[in-house]
């Protein structure tokens, strides 16, 4: 169990929340090929180290919000811009 | 495996006045050996890094030695490196719940798992290594009345590609299993379950111990504690592998095959390939050994939790990825009190079992929980990868696969529905409802 820096609540148990995903820019549908919505949908960086991902925070304020964890030891620090982009 | 590596390798490492090759094992060797206590053979060698093969194949689990195996034996093609960044079979190999079955939803999945099953009953006598494959049955149970409807959807598919798989009652469940609770006031009722009888569990160390012995005697070169740390690839359109980088020296190669697991992405990275991959733990734990009173591997997706009874009476639990990718093999609170609450809704009489320890592996997990197996957009540059929770008990039909596509040139058909591609043309081989639990 981890603890996950809730920017709206404080800091509560990772089993409160739903992992989102990597945090990535969504193309835009008027402009983007088939192969870019392809890689949108499938194609994650899944880095061994730090990153920046989007969690919801199911049983409690039911908010989106982005943090840093590091993959390789589930160590998580607050981002200073928290809000979902 | 990396430092959180727990185990020790059980031999590879010693040097001295041994035996250069394995030697047959028999009763009579085993005796004679005892008798003298001279001279136990080493299992397999150890070799400088040469600056050039035929075949590098990262990473040393049953995939990756599976693959050198058949190189070897169907196909004569020896000069091949097995590299692995620890020790062999230290990674998903060496921490499965040593599960094989055949009872899956889509026939490409159902053909592709039973030649692996059949290649597990002979295995022994392939590799003259007791691999200890024990038939035992395997159970899946249905809690409502939609999971009883894919069981018949997956017997059904399962018998059209001669898979021996039936939908049982409750009744015929107690009687193969009877420590289950199949009353009806529990709150996930046991309405019935798949039944596959050739399905069962085996000694996972043995399967890679007994690839890497075998493919050692034919000429392979296993090399532990080699990271690859680069992969050369000539510019072009396509692009053309040229060797890799290790921590021990650089190789040339024309062939480079990843299959690395958990770490797919990171090897993958080093291509320039990108996969659509993520990496999650998954966690299992054992209890302190009981007698033998669970014969069959006992399986409920809406409980989220698989357990089989080994040979020496430890039962062993496994359940469903963490919730969030993580490289960490580090076992959490959440999962063991989870397993316990689910296993004891099964079976109340083991409530004062006690756990003796929980560790965790890692799964590279696809959209569609099938793997992706043959050739990238990189030529020479080969990925069995994306074996998410259901990677060992295709070790053998993969590496026979892989391997007859390295010496032919030609992806198997059996393998053809797992090409890379399927995420552009859009050709998923959905195996959700039948890959694991409670995903």
């Amino acid at each position: 169990m981890i603890s996950i820096p809730c920017p709206y609540c404080g800091p509560r148990n990772s089993g409160e929340f739903r992992h989102v995903g990597e945090s990535r820019p969504r193309p835009d549908p008027q402009t983007t090929t088939p192969q870019e919505w392809r890689s949108y949908l499938y194609l994650r960086a899944n880095p061994q180290g730090w990153t920046t991902e989007s969690w919801y925070h199911a049983a409690g304020c039911r908010r989106f919000f982005q943090l840093e964890r590091s993959t390789d030891t589930d160590e998580v620090r607050a981002l200073a811009d928290r809000n979902m982009t | 495996m990396g430092s959180n590596g727990q185990r020790q390798a059980v031999n590879g490492q010693r040097t001295g006045a041994r035996s250069r090759l394995p030697a047959k094992y028999s009763a009579l060797a085993l005796v004679k050996r005892g008798a003298t206590h001279s001279d136990w053979p080493l299992s397999w060698r150890t070799h400088e890094l040469r600056s050039r093969y035929d075949v590098v194949i990262v990473g040393a689990g049953v995939h990756g030695l599976a693959t050198a195996y058949y190189l070897a034996a169907n196909h004569g093609v020896t000069n091949v490196a097995v590299l692995d960044k620890s020790y062999l079979g230290g990674g998903g190999s060496g921490r499965n719940t040593a599960i094989l079955r055949a009872n899956y939803l889509t026939p490409e999945g159902v053909r592709f798992y039973d030649r692996s099953v059949k290649l597990y009953e002979n295995l022994a006598s392939t590799l003259n290594f007791n691999v200890m494959f024990s038939q035992r049955g395997h159970l899946t149970l249905a809690h409502n009345d939609s999971s009883l409807r894919t069981m018949r959807w997956r017997a059904e598919v399962n018998k059209l590609q001669g898979v021996d798989s039936e939908v049982i009652g409750p009744d015929e469940v107690k009687r193969l299993a009877p420590y289950l609770d199949v009353s009806t006031h529990t709150r996930y009722p046991i309405l019935g379950a798949l039944y596959h009888p050739p399905g069962g569990i085996i000694r996972h160390d043995a399967v890679n111990w007994g690839y890497a012995r075998a493919a050692d005697a034919l000429g392979v070169e296993i090399h532990q504690n080699t990271q690859v740390v680069g992969i050369d690839v000539a510019a072009g359109d396509p692009g053309k592998v040229t060797g890799v980088r290790t921590t021990r020296g650089a190789v040339s190669a024309p062939v480079v095959i990843n299959c690395t697991a958990g770490w797919a992405t990171t090897i993958a990275d080093l291509a320039g390939v990108a996969l659509p991959i993520t990496t999650h733990p998954l966690q299992a734990a054992v209890t302190e050994p009981v007698k033998v009173f669970l014969r069959t591997v006992v399986v409920s997706g809406s409980l989220h939790v698989y357990v089989s009874q080994t040979d020496r009476g430890e039962l062993v639990f496994g359940a469903s990825v963490d919730p969030y990718p993580s490289y960490s093999t580090r076992g959490s609170l959440e999962f063991i009190e989870e397993v316990a609450s689910h296993v004891l809704e099964l079976m109340p009489a083991i409530a004062k079992l006690r756990v003796l320890r929980q560790w965790a592996g890692l799964c590279d997990m696809t959209p569609d929980y099938s793997p992706i197996m043959g050739l990238t957009p990189v030529d020479g540059f080969l990925v069995d990868v994306g074996w998410g929770t259901y990677g060992f008990k295709a070790g053998p039909v993969s590496g026979e696969a892989m391997a007859e596509l390295v010496a032919t040139g030609k992806t198997p058909e059996l393998i053809e529905p797992f090409t890379l591609s399927r995420f552009d043309t859009g050709d998923l081989v959905g195996e959700k409802g039948a890959a694991a639990v409670g995903h």
